[in-house]
């Protein structure tokens, strides 16, 4: 069964910026928009698997910093012209504390 | 609660262009109406000619099908003609008592040709050249019938001739002056044009003034003001079209010769709008398709309510659609007073060209079987380049100026279908040029959209242009001269600056508030072009916005294909020592940095460190003084020397103690884009600063000064600026040029192509003529690098920004419920 891990308070991502957790899946970026809304994705873009986690956030989307693309950031979807999508996490904002579903293999250990 | 309503008056292509500019920018804002008198759905009316002459079908020139305005929620009137606008009640009404209310009205009524006022209009087989009904009819005439006049020997006149022709028809083609489409071609340009209509069939009968049409029912001949008749079985009228305004008059509209708009498309009545060839917008009317898509583009902004496009006129450009013709025109092609001419003919090639040239820059062009150029030459017309550098090439054509100084220009035309245009998708010409085609795109941005060439990186946006030019034709270079920063704005980069100083906007939030934004936090392309001209124009003041910085300058390392990173050392002029090369040996080796390379500019880079570590890697190169190279940045990259008089036997100066003050007095600078700067000792230029942002050459006398070079994707040599004496002139001069071009050039545009744009003359105007200005511009630099010049690895290997560098670490919780 999976659980909500809390990972950071929202304070230590910072606005329009992101920060990464290390799990055995690959590292997942947690998004934090202007607004102070959060979004987490698999770290990997569609595309060349850059790290989204280093590219520009704007509104709810973010920018890959290698080539561009634009990742919609609630639903992992590439923005058109590019198809593509890339694995979402539930996260959600409690008592000003992140915390997102890891995937299993980590909660299991 | 209900939406507003609009309702759009002609299914035209200026109306629905309008539609559909409005869906992008504001989707279900308003439950749209529209009434068209035609019973087709919208169509590409350029595309008649084509149709008449068999070479496209009706379908093939749909625009938009029954079910585009079905899935945008439109109601469509077809066939339905409007009589009537009530202004006071705010509706309108159909021929058929159809009644709609609107909260806005869109006229896009068009135009109707003008028909002669001459005895025997109303006969049978007597058409304009207008909608497809008028097409419908040439072409059963064709089909019964032998003679064909047209009238009116203009654009649309010859496409009509050249149609019937096609079609079996023997056709002359009736003009009141001695030269054909004197609109657009000066008389030698239309003398070729008429010689090779003439060799492919068509009779023409110039100086003629029509009297009468004459026949019993239908048509039979012209007879002319001098009592020639000649036979005639269809007449075609296309001497000119008359803006249709007749409903916005009965409206109370003000009209003159069309229905007069403001710069924002509004009539008198705010509440209408109104677009394409029925508006009179600063005394001038429209009849090509580029103008009525900018106006459409300024009527939806302000009809979505972001209210700051403003419509300033277009500048057009003309292409016969005549297959085997090659014909070109635009701007003032006559010449005048206060203009020169470029001429350039080749009478056994049939080949004419003319440029008009007004103080340097291209105003006027026209173009005779050979128009390739044509495109290139519009383009400078509307950017306004300065033409000093090269104009005894320019009527050769773009083909032979070489590699340097066009920028992203190149041959779309010659370039073969499966070349790469765009390396970041992977997309060929043919790719691009079958998207156009099939799915009958228009702009940048659909190609971007339909095919992902150019929507990458964007270094192939000027050639995705060319190729959208040349496979439309300059009928369609909607790309309006003033180009947006990006789709957040309709400002471009010089408005934002502009409004940034004036409106003494200081922080990216105040800039997008105050400009009207689209978008909450702009995007990629906005935010780090905000953020480097407000840390330009507020040096003091500003405060970096590191969210808004590309990753490379964030972390102040460069990321590679594999999200690893690279560090690049500073070192002075490229001159090192064993003491530093042991550290940066060191480090290579304790960090196990994969691979270590010289770079191109003379330093040495440590590659694949991951992000991790580098604050480690720089706080080790820090404590033996090593600091950062940027070779990540938009920034002063490096100063490339030789070793000069020190060493060499043919040095004249000392090249390496020059550079490396270069370096300390430009290190740590922001700028448009990267800069790259080097000091050759002799003319022999070994650190080759003629292909570099700003490079000196020593001579004899003194140093030698080059500007705006590029060894980059379009080699690009130096202009040569001018001698200076010492080494302090070279610093000021340096200064002076790095600020006016940190000042003045746009985001992300290399030396190379803001010297193109503003001219060398101008460039020369503000440093070498200006010696007030240039120690003024000097001071600026020199005052905005006192904030500049600190050193980021070390305030990064002490601690700051730690966040970029450090993974976040799930917390367990006190209670382990979950965790079987």
């Amino acid at each position: 069964m999976n659980s909500w891990t809390p990972i950071a308070s929202l304070e230590d991502i910072p606005r329009q910026g992101a920060r990464i957790v290390a799990t055995p899946e690959g590292a997942i970026a947690v998004f934090r928009t202007l607004d102070d809304r959060v979004f987490a994705l698999l770290d990997r873009c569609p595309h060349k698997g850059g790290p989204l986690s280093e590219g520009i956030v704007h509104g709810a989307r973010v920018t890959c910093p290698l080539h561009n693309w634009v990742i919609e950031l609630d639903s992992g979807q590439a923005v058109a012209p590019d198809e593509g999508c890339v694995r979402r996490f539930p996260v959600r904002i409690e008592d000003g504390m992140v915390a997102i579903v890891l995937p299993d293999t980590l909660v299991g250990t | 609660m209900s939406k507003p309503k609009l309702v759009l008056i002609g299914n035209g292509m200026a109306g629905v262009r309008t539609l559909e500019e409005l869906l992008k920018l504001a989707p279900g804002k308003y439950d749209i109406t529209v009434f068209g008198a035609e019973p087709h759905p919208n169509y590409n009316r350029i595309l008649l000619s084509p149709v008449l002459a068999g070479e496209k079908t009706l379908d093939d020139i749909v625009l938009n099908d029954d079910a585009w305005y079905t899935g945008h929620g439109i109601t469509l009137h077809k066939g339905k003609k409007v009589v009537a606008i009530d202004r006071v009640r705010r509706c309108v009404r159909t021929e058929d008592g159809t009644v709609a209310g609107y909260d806005r009205l869109l006229l896009a009524t068009g135009s109707t040709p003008f028909i002669l006022p001459v005895p025997g209009r109303d006969l049978e087989g007597v058409v304009g050249f207008r909608d497809i009904r008028d097409v419908e009819r040439m072409l059963e005439a064709s089909e019964k019938h032998r003679y064909a006049v047209v009238i009116g020997g203009g654009l649309l006149g010859l496409e009509a001739a050249n149609g019937l022709k096609k079609r079996g028809m023997n056709v002359t083609v009736v003009h009141l002056l001695d030269t054909l489409m004197e609109r657009q071609l000066d008389k030698p340009a239309a003398g070729l044009l008429q010689r090779a209509l003439e060799n492919s069939g068509l009779n023409f009968k110039l100086e003629a003034q029509t009297e009468a049409l004459l026949g019993e029912g239908r048509v039979r001949a012209v007879r002319f003001k001098d009592g020639s008749e000649i036979p005639a079985d269809l007449v075609v009228m296309a001497v000119g079209i008359r803006p249709n305004i007749e409903l916005a008059k009965a409206a109370g509209i003000h009209c003159e010769r069309g229905i007069l708009v403001s710069d924002t498309m509004q009539t008198f009545d705010p509440q209408v709008y109104a677009v394409g060839e029925c508006v009179q917008h600063r005394g001038e009317l429209f009849g090509l398709v580029a103008p009525l898509f900018e106006q459409a583009k300024v009527c939806a902004n302000h009809l979505a309510e972001f209210g700051i496009a403003r419509y300033q006129g277009s500048v057009t450009s003309t292409k016969l659609k005549v297959t085997g013709i090659d014909l070109f025109s635009a701007g003032e092609y006559q010449g005048g007073p206060g203009c020169e001419e470029l001429l350039f003919q080749d009478p056994s090639r049939g080949v004419y060209k003319k440029l008009v040239v007004r103080d340097n820059k291209v105003t006027g062009a026209v173009l005779y079987g050979d128009t390739v150029d044509g495109a290139w030459y519009f383009q400078m017309m509307r950017d306004g380049t300065d033409i000093s550098a090269f104009r005894e090439h320019i009527l050769f054509g773009q083909a032979h100026m070489g590699d340097s100084g066009h920028g992203a220009e190149s041959h779309a035309v010659r370039l073969a279908e499966d070349a790469e245009v765009c390396g970041c998708n992977g997309v060929c010409k043919k790719t691009i040029v079958d998207a156009i085609i099939q799915k009958k795109l228009f702009t940048l941005d659909e190609v971007r959209t339909h095919t992902k060439a150019s929507a990458s990186c964007g270094s192939c946006t000027g050639l995705v242009e060319q190729i959208l030019q040349s496979t439309l034709g300059s009928d369609y270079s909607v790309s309006p001269a003033k180009k947006p920063l990006c789709k957040c704005t309709d400002l471009t980069h010089e408005e934002v600056r502009e409004a940034a100083r004036t409106q003494g906007l200081k922080t990216i939030p105040e800039l997008m508030g105050a400009l009207g934004w689209r978008t909450p936090d702009g995007c990629h392309t906005c935010r780090p072009a905000l953020n480097y001209y407000l840390l330009c124009q507020w040096p003091d003041e500003y405060r970096d916005d590191p969210q808004s910085r590309f990753i490379n300058e964030r972390v102040h390392a460069n990321i590679q294909k594999d999200g690893t990173y690279s560090v690049v050392p500073r070192i002075w002029g490229g001159v090192t020592n064993p003491r530093e090369l042991r550290a940066i040996a060191d480090v290579a080796e304790k960090f196990q940095v994969p691979c270590v390379k010289i770079t191109g500019g003379q330093r040495i880079d440590l590659l694949g460190v991951p992000k991790a570590r580098l604050p480690a890697i720089w706080a080790e190169l820090g404590k033996h003084g090593l600091v950062s190279g940027h070779a990540y940045g938009k920034s002063l990259r490096t100063v490339k020397t030789c070793v000069g008089k020190e060493w060499c036997r043919f040095g004249t100066q000392d090249s390496t103690t020059l550079g490396i003050e270069l370096e300390k007095m430009t290190w740590g600078s922001w700028t448009p884009a990267k800069v790259k700067m080097a000091v050759s000792g002799c003319p022999r230029n070994c650190a080759e600063a003629t292909i570099k942002d700003f490079g000196v050459v020593a001579v004899d006398s003194g140093w030698e000064l080059h500007v705006g070079g590029n060894g980059g994707v379009k080699v690009r040599a130096t202009d040569f600026l001018c001698k200076v004496q010492t080494d302090e002139d070279v610093m000021e001069y340096a200064a002076a040029y790095l600020q006016l071009y940190r000042e003045e050039a746009r985001y992300l545009e290399r030396t190379a192509h803001w010297i193109e744009r503003v001219g060398l003359p101008y460039v020369h105007s503000r440093l070498v003529d200006d010696a007030e200005g240039r120690k003024a511009l000097c001071a600026r630099f020199l005052a905005s690098q006192r904030k500049a010049q600190t050193d980021p690895w070390a305030e990064r290997a002490q601690g700051a920004e730690k966040h970029e560098f450090e993974p976040l670490t799930p917390q367990e919780r006190n209670n382990h419920a979950c965790i079987a």
